[in-house]
């Protein structure tokens, strides 16, 4: 760089005008730009977007717009922050510039900014391409040569890799230990006794669990922590979402379905433009309905909704592409070539998306409602006149009108104006839709915002003796007997598109520069071009062969789920900073195959689950020098996640209930715990629907059930690629006190005793069965036994059992 | 790194710390800097009428708007002790304390809400997801308890928190380093009470089951994570009689009990979580964080923060002199403050009602303070302009507290970090100064 800037010193050329005090650009000017700006504002990753190396680029401007009006200094933005007449100054740091060189500066722009053709290109070059592993095309390698050879290409790859340091794949582990992993990593499940006796083989027992209904719970959990899946709202007053239940079950239903992964994707970013969208497809888009909400009074509705922007394109470049986009918010990625215009681009995808409740009645749902119906109305109709709705809310919609047309007028209105916007969605849409047009729903929408917050008419003499509260809350509870027809929570594009514009640091509140939809330039462009850049078209770009990430980003998360690492141990970066990947070939070599087989999700999971490498024993070995377990010479312990640790000990016990899907339920929770909660309700689930698997229990956001949060589940608050598996005294409290445990330990107790009424010899075996698949050593069952005899019972033993290391880990 | 047995190891600080151990009262809500700590005699000039226009401009508020009139403190402020600081009469235990205090004048934040304000006070960032103040100490040095959680939660107050576990969750740190709430009535920890039927000796002999079978595991598969298991358990189990132990207050005398206003209401409840703090500080509770809510009074302020007041300003000061006598004040960081300030505009839904009135969320200037380990007692930092409204001398942001706050205990707040999503994070995101005026 230094030999080109004297070079292009050297190459002198006289300015087209001659003005009165004419400036000498090369001399004057140009020499400030190169020695004080184009550090940062040159050709490599230009700050702020700003390029002064070029004559094209300086007068085009950087992110807050153009920085150089000719012929008026005053209102150039260059001039006024080298001149400190902003809150910021340039250059950045203590040394300003010297004030000769300010005014040459305001005297070259005041003059008309001329910059001679003859320099008007730079010497500079931005870096040419990407180089960074995870950007170039994925490429198929051939199948290393390995003798003998392995007949699933996986193990060529490992093995080949581990002959290198000298090592083999550890021996396969043992049936039981194998046949436990496999139920666990499938189905989320134990292996029953029964289960265990069967004659089959081990490519048998995949195909089987494979079809298991289980499966898609089981690996449901895994996407769920990606989209921040939970039952509330997040934010202050974290309301209840009642349908939120409604995605989870398509995710389920999607992996026990096999939905190929490019569809599962499409439907989740952009099910709502499919062209005659399903509900199913409509439930997809339920991915993005994860967002959190605030409905804190006070609140400004536009900083929530650039948030909740903000939040969907950073979850889909995670999620899709192992991006770490948030970091481009505010400014330039410092490591990975993504800009804060390529940050605004992906925003501009989700700028005009909106969220929608679609009609999605569960069966036999309507039936009821239409029975109910005469009842509701009775009840409703006396809420509506103990309110006098039909004559004050009128007066008041025409009073919070008003405000809306003048905000600054009558501030107690406006706050009435407020609080509508966020406490109702849609609310002021609806206040502004004369009232013979609103459907029945939007009219009961707005008399309950009437009725909670009538704002200073509930002192008008007119609303004398009305009892707004006391009808607000009969409302709720009528709402609460008769609830109304099932929603899906779903995305729509909005009928007007919001133009979108980078905000300058993150900022919602500076505007800078506009931005259309688009893909970061690091990345294949969105093709084919002339098609609208909206979400489809993402969707589709993100699958498109050419995409060098989204399936190397997806098969790591299969691989992760199946050896509690992934290939790359940094799911959620696949950029400079991130890890990089322990088999680059074999992860190419998935991420290839998977597209080809059509994006299969069951067949990656099979391939992987049937290789030797997957059966290994997980024991480490002396010699191997390799602690993380990066080369794959065995498999890995791992602790169970906090919703597989209840379902087993709920399993073992035979208390566990079955059912697959359908609405959150609400376990006991411990009572110091429901202290905390601001305004939760938590009404214990009656006793069937108490037994359900973890991944049913209802997420209050903000007072997740300690359980879960002993056991480091995530807290859905933003997209999660990697649980951490912490070793706590309160997972030991946990297990040992905890209600649903100690009856786990009662029942498990009983089971025993009444399953094998023959004698401990046989209720031992069975016991370590249930729990750990295998028999126990004769040393075990003595320990057991010795305890056992001093009580007489098998309760404290159950207890110990499902407190044990081996019980809550998956080997 | 992480001790094996589900206890935070103690590690190194970055240089020698000042303090071991924080006790943050935090005054959920936002208590009005104008009616208790900084006294605004010009506001009584423009009572009753809006602000000069001058002064309107870029003004956020969460309910009121910038035209709405200004109200004078009605409560007379006293100079008190030799550093002569200015306190209000709501205030008098404390004001006799004025030269212990480290008042801080100069604080401000962006959050004009309560949520993002509490998550960006105990967090560092108005989003979810970040670990707590407490959770990133743990972190840093550890726990230096063998039987109590490092990181405690004590909640008082008629009203609630309104932001729940997120203030002391660990994020996206490991759960070890959580906040543990505690009761002081029934299970002060969620799952401490062992099952109906289950006596000490019942337990101690499953635990001797569970250790030996534990162990015969360990021996054959050599994996280091059943030892760390095997010791959780043990920490488990001491912690069963511990806790119990640390919330039975029959050891303490009826004088001390007198002193925190422990034995009688209004301040029952929050004197028995400040006993409760010191006895935690002296078992080597790391931090402790003693919530009280809630100061958010938008109208009738009057009887409010009065209430607040009777109910906090005795315990808050016998807690500084317990700690002073045992020794404990100068290892010990206490810290008092809520997540902003009040306007000194009144807002009011009732005109004309004076006892109605009351203020708005005010996070461009409010007041907190700090005593003890590190920092300079008797001493005022930061000067807000005439009106109150915004800070003129010695700004000290929240990321400047918790930069401040961590350098007394022996942490640089920009070496603490935990990489995640891809970047370095700290308490202090990218920004924090330590403020060199608060210190010692």
């Amino acid at each position: 760089m230094q030999i080109r800037l004297i070079v292009a010193a050297i190459i002198l050329a006289p300015a087209r005008f001659s003005l009165a005090q004419s400036v000498d650009f090369v001399r004057e000017v140009q020499s400030i730009l190169r020695g004080k700006c184009i550090g940062c504002h040159g050709a490599d990753r230009p700050q702020s977007g700003l390029r002064l190396d070029r004559r094209e680029d300086a007068l085009k401007g950087g992110y807050s717009g153009t920085v150089i009006k000719p012929g008026d200094s005053a209102s150039s933005r260059l001039f006024r922050l080298v001149a400190g007449k902003e809150a910021i100054a340039m250059p950045p740091g203590k040394a300003r510039l010297p004030a000769v060189e300010v005014e040459t500066l305001r005297r070259w722009i005041d003059g008309g900014a001329a910059w001679p053709d003859s320099v008007a290109e730079s010497g500079e070059q931005p870096p040419a391409a990407y180089s960074h592993w995870s950007l170039r095309p994925i490429r198929k390698p051939p199948v290393p040569g390995v003798t003998p050879q392995p007949r699933n290409p996986i193990d060529a790859f490992v093995e080949s890799k581990l002959a290198a340091n000298g090592w083999r794949m550890s021996p396969e582990a043992a049936r039981h230990t194998l046949l436990r992993r496999v139920y666990l990593d499938l189905t989320g499940l134990l292996p029953s006794p029964a289960e265990l006796a069967r004659t089959e083989s081990y490519e048998q027992t995949v195909d089987r669990l494979l079809k298991s209904p289980h499966f898609g719970e089981k690996w449901a959990r895994m996407w769920l922590d990606l989209a921040r899946y939970a039952d509330s709202d997040g934010y202050e007053q974290d309301q209840v979402r009642r349908h939120a239940w409604r995605y989870r079950d398509w995710v389920i239903g999607a992996f026990n379905r096999n939905v190929p992964f490019d569809r599962f994707t499409v439907e989740q970013i952009a099910g709502d433009m499919l062209p005659g969208a399903s509900s199913e497809q409509l439930a997809a888009t339920g991915f993005h309905r994860q967002t959190l909400t605030s409905r804190e009074g006070g609140i400004d509705v536009e900083q929530l909704r650039t948030e909740q922007v903000t939040d969907r394109a950073i979850t889909t470049a995670s999620v899709w592409m192992g991006l770490t986009f948030e970091c481009a918010r505010c400014h330039d990625h410092k490591y990975d070539p993504i800009s804060q215009l390529d940050f605004y681009r992906l925003y501009a995808f989700f700028n005009s998306t909106e969220e929608v409740n679609a009609a999605g009645p569960l069966a036999g749902e309507m039936e009821r409602i239409e029975r109910s119906k005469p009842e509701y109305e009775r009840q409703y109709g006396e809420i509506l006149a103990g309110g006098r709705v039909a004559d004050l809310q009128p007066k008041w919609e025409a009073e919070v009108l008003k405000a809306m047309a003048d905000p600054a007028a009558r501030l107690e209105w406006t706050q009435v104006l407020d609080y509508l916007a966020v406490y109702q969605d849609h609310g002021h849409a609806i206040l502004k839709t004369a009232p013979a047009q609103r459907t029945a729903r939007q009219a009961h929408d707005l008399t309950r915002v009437f009725l909670k917050d009538p704002g200073p008419l509930a002192s008008w003499p007119e609303a004398k003796g009305v009892k707004f509260g006391d009808n607000f809350k009969k409302l709720e509870d009528l709402n609460a007997r008769y609830p109304g027809p099932s929603e899906i929570p779903a995305m729509r594009e909005s009928a007007t598109r919001r133009e979108t514009r980078l905000f300058l640091r993150g900022d919602f509140r500076s505007p800078g520069i506009a931005v259309l939809p688009g893909t970061p330039r690091a990345l294949p462009p969105l093709v084919p071009s002339g098609l609208p850049a909206d979400r489809l078209a993402l969707a589709r770009w993100l699958m498109s062969a050419e995409h060098p990430l989204t399936a190397r980003v997806a098969v790591n998360r299969f691989w992760q789920e199946l050896f509690g690492r992934g290939l790359v141990a940094t799911p959620e970066d696949f950029g400079e900073r991130g890890d990089p990947p322990s088999h680059p070939e074999l992860l190419d070599w998935l991420a290839a195959s998977f597209r080809e087989s059509g994006w299969d999700m069951k067949g990656l999971i099979r391939r992987i689950v049937t290789s030797r490498a997957y059966r290994q024993a997980s024991r480490p070995r002396t010699g191997i020098d390799d602690p993380d377990n990066r080369m794959l010479a065995r498999q890995q312990r791992f602790r169970l996640p906090a919703e597989l640790v209840r379902d087993a000990a709920l399993q073992a016990s035979g208390l566990l209930q079955t059912a697959v899907g359908g609405p959150s339920v609400r376990p006991p929770m411990p009572l110091g715990t429901l202290k905390v909660a601001y305004r939760m309700k938590w009404e214990e689930s009656p006793a069937a629907d108490r037994y359900r698997r973890g991944l049913y229990t209802f997420f209050q956001r903000s007072v997740p059930h300690p359980m879960l949060v002993n056991f480091d589940a995530p807290a859905a608050m933003t997209t999660c690629s990697r649980r951490t598996r912490s070793v706590t005294p309160l997972q030991a409290l946990n297990l040992l006190n905890a209600p649903e445990f100690a009856e786990a330990a009662g029942a498990l107790a009983a089971r025993i005793e009444r399953d094998r009424p023959g004698g401990f010899g046989e209720q031992v075996r069975y016991a370590f069965e249930l729990c750990f698949a295998r028999p126990p050593s004769p040393p075990e069952a003595a320990l057991v036994e010795r305890y056992y005899r001093s009580r007489g019972n098998w309760t404290g033993a159950a207890a110990a059992l499902l407190n044990l290391d081996e019980f809550i880990v998956r080997d | 790194m992480l001790a094996r047995d589900g206890r935070a190891a103690t590690r190194s600080p970055h240089h020698t710390p000042r303090a071991k151990n924080v006790i943050f009262l935090f005054m959920e809500g936002g208590p009005s800097q104008v009616d208790l700590f900084d006294p605004k005699p010009e506001l009584t000039r423009l009572d009753g009428q809006p602000l000069p226009p001058s002064l309107r401009e870029g003004l956020r508020f969460a309910f009121i708007k910038p035209t709405a009139k200004v109200w004078a403190s009605r409560r007379p402020f006293q100079r008190h002790g030799q550093s002569g600081i200015e306190v209000s009469d709501w205030l008098p235990q404390l004001a006799r304390r004025a030269d212990e205090l480290c008042v801080v004048r100069g604080m401000f934040s962006e959050q004009f809400n309560h949520h993002p304000g509490q998550l960006l006070l105990h967090c560092g960032s108005p989003l979810v997801g970040r670990p707590s103040m407490g959770s990133w100490l743990l972190y840093g040095l550890g726990s230096e308890s063998e039987s109590l959680p490092g990181f405690v939660v004590l909640q008082s107050g008629p009203r609630g928190g309104s932001s729940s576990t997120g203030l002391f969750a660990s994020g996206f740190l490991p759960s070890e380093f959580q906040g543990v709430p505690f009761a002081s009535g029934g299970e002060p920890i969620a799952y401490l009470n062992r099952p109906a039927g289950v006596d000490t000796a019942e337990q101690r002999a499953r635990l001797d089951l569970i250790r030996g079978l534990n162990e015969q595991r360990l021996a054959e598969l050599g994996d280091s994570e059943i030892n760390a298991r095997i010791a959780a358990y043990e920490l488990a189990f001491r912690m069963q009689s511990a806790a119990p132990e640390l919330l039975d207050l029959s050891k303490e005398s009826a004088a001390t009990l007198s002193s925190y206003g422990a034995d009688r209401e209004p301040t029952r409840q929050f004197g028995t979580n400040c006993l409760l703090a010191r006895r935690m500080v002296e078992r080597g509770v790391r931090f402790v964080l003693l919530s009280h809510a809630s100061w958010d009074d938008h109208g009738s302020l009057v009887s409010g923060h009065q209430k607040n007041c009777e109910t906090t300003d005795l315990p808050c000061a016998a807690l500084l002199d317990d700690l002073k006598q045992r020794g404990l004040l100068d290892e010990t960081l206490v810290v008092w403050g809520g997540e902003f300030g009040r306007t000194p505009l009144a807002q009011t839904l009732s005109p004309g009602e004076q006892s109605a009135l009351g203020r708005d969320h005010h996070p461009d200037a409010f007041t907190i303070w700090l005593a003890g380990g590190g920092v300079r007692p008797g001493s005022v930092v930061g000067r807000t302009d005439d009106l109150g409204m915004k800070v003129v001398e010695d700004r000290v942001h929240v990321h400047d507290l918790h930069a401040t706050v961590l350098h007394c205990l022996g942490i640089d707040h920009k070496r603490l970090t935990w990489r995640h999503q891809g970047r370095d994070f700290r308490l202090t995101d990218v920004a924090g100064n330590v403020i060199h005026k608060m210190l010692a």
